[in-house]
């Protein structure tokens, strides 16, 4: 009797989550992908066939992969940097780290909302530079005349919001490295650069993976910063869902884009697991 | 003993809250959402009405997703509807509104248009809704604007080359472009393409959306967008920017522009949009009360919508949200400068000699939103990108066409009225 309760324990102690999951998670999944396949209920691939002939579909393809390239690894850099610094600091380290993560509480849209403020036509990038003389009155940058420079504030306002969570995930990862590695390296004369490329940087990877993943798969499914800073006029792909859902009132092709980002999103992580495969032995 | 009390307590609140939802009327609607508009509806509109009335709103595509899903839960919590002439539309073709004739006798001494009370009916011969207030888009331009007006032109009565002259000699003057358009996100831009562009070069909308005449009209537009402020695809209300000083001339629908003009009601004058060869395209806007099938409390809907249709009522709606009466009732002299202003615009709008009336789309359903983009796709097309107008007008009139067969929407004014789905010529 013992033996089968100890047996089943593991089980009925994951059946919460289990339930919970299958709930919220897998039953609207089920859910999208039967809205996307099917048209007034009947089962077609018209859904795909709009979206993709959309006049916005191609651009938003490209803004969307267009920002995950540019940002990421922006990001990625700046967060080991980041990461690293902090490990030298010694006194006022938690300030310093809280400091750098203040964006992370913040919402994306209120991030947008202040990228905006500074940077549109009355912004305040426009006064202070007007106020230095530089430009001849208020200058638009966010407009769809202007996609180089919409795209340079969209790309300011991710990296501002989002590098955080990845400085997070590296800073704990950095604690794990045991300090005997780098201190034998030391007794051994290596030099910094040499510490961090040898030592630092493959004992980081399986960090580095989740951090990867979970910022390219969130950097696809951006959305309520370029709404705030370009709104219709930088398309990306969860935008165009919204549109979709929302404006245009057309679930089947909504659910269409849905399922795309989620392949993206697929795919993305399983190229990182291959790409960066830390194998068991190596592992910290 | 405490968490019993707490409990006690918890249980009182509860009853005393599904209490008092049972005696109130709940009066929905989709029109006077913003938490001011909503509040001087609570506090001033609906003083007076015998009994309690709780107001709550809801955006458009919610609201017709909760009427229709109240009448097949058979579970009505809603018993006065307040929304637009084409929101209402959808839901006397899935049966959920009752009929108010008996409600037409009631308020025959409140002298609303025979024009008006036809609208209410939907087509179907029975009284649906009874008119509630209605708006319109309007122009505004800053006063220092009026300078620069091409020699000869009427403010009042412009036509789209002299605005186009205008917006040349602003240009030409400020360095900038002052014209401007609700292109946003959740502007109202395809209202203009609708009930004003289309209408002034064409006569109609959906007939000879691919006609000849659409074609030039693009072309015209096209070379007047290069005097339009770049961020008008941003804009969603007109008001902002034109107090900013960032537009100097805009196109808006009135409750979009209500604030700047009751700010600094010295500042602007409103007038008529400009007029094509086809006459002055204008689209009046109405919103009616109706009754839902089974609603819990009849008696006081019907209480509410008399409340509400009293002219003392509706010149306090005009006053205090913008939006005009639909009976008979003088506005008095003391309205304050901006209504003014607005009341102003809409009955130069209305009086128009070649005022050319166009309804919002009538019986499309949930593809008001499709309909809507095939009109700002081919001016995204057409105008921003500089696609070949022909060509665009051939794709987008397909997928047109494809939606008034899907809807079998019959034609709505001004185009000429259809049996069957509205044709694309």
């Amino acid at each position: 009797m013992k033996r089968t309760q100890s047996r089943a324990l593991p089980y009925l102690l994951l059946a919460p989550s289990l339930v919970f999951l299958t709930a919220i998670f897998l039953l609207p999944l089920v859910q999208t992908i039967a809205l996307s396949f099917s048209e007034s209920g009947v089962a077609s691939l018209g859904n795909y066939r709009r979206m993709v002939s959309d006049l916005n579909f191609g651009l938003a393809l490209c803004n969307t992969f267009l920002l995950v390239l540019v940002v990421v690894p922006i990001q990625l850099a700046l967060a080991l940097g980041m990461s690293v610094m902090i490990e030298k600091i010694g006194r006022g380290r938690d300030l310093v780290l809280w400091v750098w993560t203040i964006p992370l509480g913040v919402s994306d849209l209120a991030a947008g909302l202040v990228w905006l403020a500074i940077l549109q036509d009355r912004g305040y990038l426009n006064s202070a530079l007007y106020g230095l003389g530089l430009i001849d009155g208020p200058t638009a940058w966010l407009t769809y005349e202007t996609p180089g420079t919409l795209f340079l504030g969209v790309v300011l306002a991710e990296i501002w919001r989002a590098t955080a969570i990845v400085l997070v995930i590296l800073v704990a990862g950095l604690q794990l490295i045991p300090k005997e590695y780098r201190e034998a390296a030391e007794v051994f004369g290596a030099r910094p650069w040499t510490i961090f490329r040898r030592i630092t940087l493959p004992l980081l990877k399986p960090s580095i993976q989740t951090a990867l993943i979970l910022r390219t798969v969130l950097a696809f499914e951006v959305f309520a910063v370029v709404y705030a800073i370009g709104g219709t006029n930088f398309p990306v792909l969860v935008g165009e869902a919204y549109t979709w859902q929302n404006a245009n009132q057309n679930t089947g092709v909504a659910a269409a884009y849905a399922m795309l980002i989620v392949v993206i999103s697929l795919a993305a992580t399983a190229i990182y697991l291959r790409a960066l495969r830390v194998p068991a032995e190596q592992q910290p | 003993m405490k968490s019993i009390l707490a409990s006690g307590t918890a249980v009182a609140i509860l009853l005393s809250a599904s209490f008092a939802a049972a005696q109130d009327v709940n009066f929905l609607s989709t029109q006077l959402r913003p938490v001011e508009e909503a509040q001087k509806v609570r506090q001033v509109l609906l003083k007076g009405v015998p009994g309690k009335v709780s107001y709550l709103v809801e955006e458009p595509p919610q609201f017709d997703v909760r009427m229709k899903a109240e009448g097949k839960a058979g579970k009505r919590t809603i018993s006065v509807a307040g929304a637009l002439h084409g929101e209402l539309q959808p839901l006397v073709t899935s049966g959920d509104l009752d009929t108010v004739d008996d409600l037409v006798a009631k308020l025959a001494d409140r002298g609303i248009p025979q024009g008006l009370l036809e609208l209410g009916k939907l087509g179907t011969g029975k009284q649906v809704y009874i008119p509630w207030m209605q708006a319109t888009y309007i122009m505004v331009a800053r006063k220092e604007a009026l300078a620069s007006l091409p020699a000869g032109a009427d403010v009042n009565a412009l036509t789209y080359d002299q605005l186009e002259a205008w917006g040349k000699a602003l240009t030409e003057k400020t360095g900038k472009r002052l014209i401007g358009f609700p292109a946003g996100p959740k502007g109202l831009m395809p209202r203009f393409y609708q009930g004003y562009l289309y209408p002034s070069f064409t006569g109609g909308v959906v007939t000879p959306f691919r006609s000849a005449d659409a074609e030039a009209m693009w072309g015209k537009f096209k070379s007047l967008w290069q005097y339009v402020n770049p961020n008008s695809t941003s804009y969603d209300f007109m008001q902002e920017p034109l107090m900013a000083g960032e537009v100097w001339v805009a196109f808006d629908h009135v409750a979009r522009l209500k604030d700047a003009l009751v700010q600094e009601p010295d500042k602007y004058v409103t007038f008529p949009a400009p007029a094509g060869p086809k006459g002055r395209g204008y689209m009046p806007v109405v919103a009616g009360l109706a009754i839902p099938k089974g609603a819990p409390d009849r008696a006081g809907a019907v209480a509410v919508i008399e409340h509400l249709t009293k002219p003392e009522i509706q010149v306090k709606t005009a006053a205090e949200v913008g939006f005009f009466p639909v009976v008979k009732a003088e506005l008095p002299a003391d309205l304050s400068p901006g209504i003014k202003l607005i009341a102003e615009g809409v009955a130069k709008t209305q009086g128009a000699k070649d005022a050319l009336p166009a309804l919002l789309p009538i019986g499309l359903g949930d593809k008001g939103g499709e309909f809507n983009k095939v009109f700002s796709d081919s001016f995204q097309r057409i105008v921003l990108r500089g696609e070949n107008p022909r060509a665009v007008l051939d794709a987008q009139a397909a997928v047109l066409k494809g939606l008034m067969e899907a809807t079998k929407a019959p034609c709505w004014a001004p185009d000429k009225a259809s049996e069957a789905a509205c044709p694309v010529d």
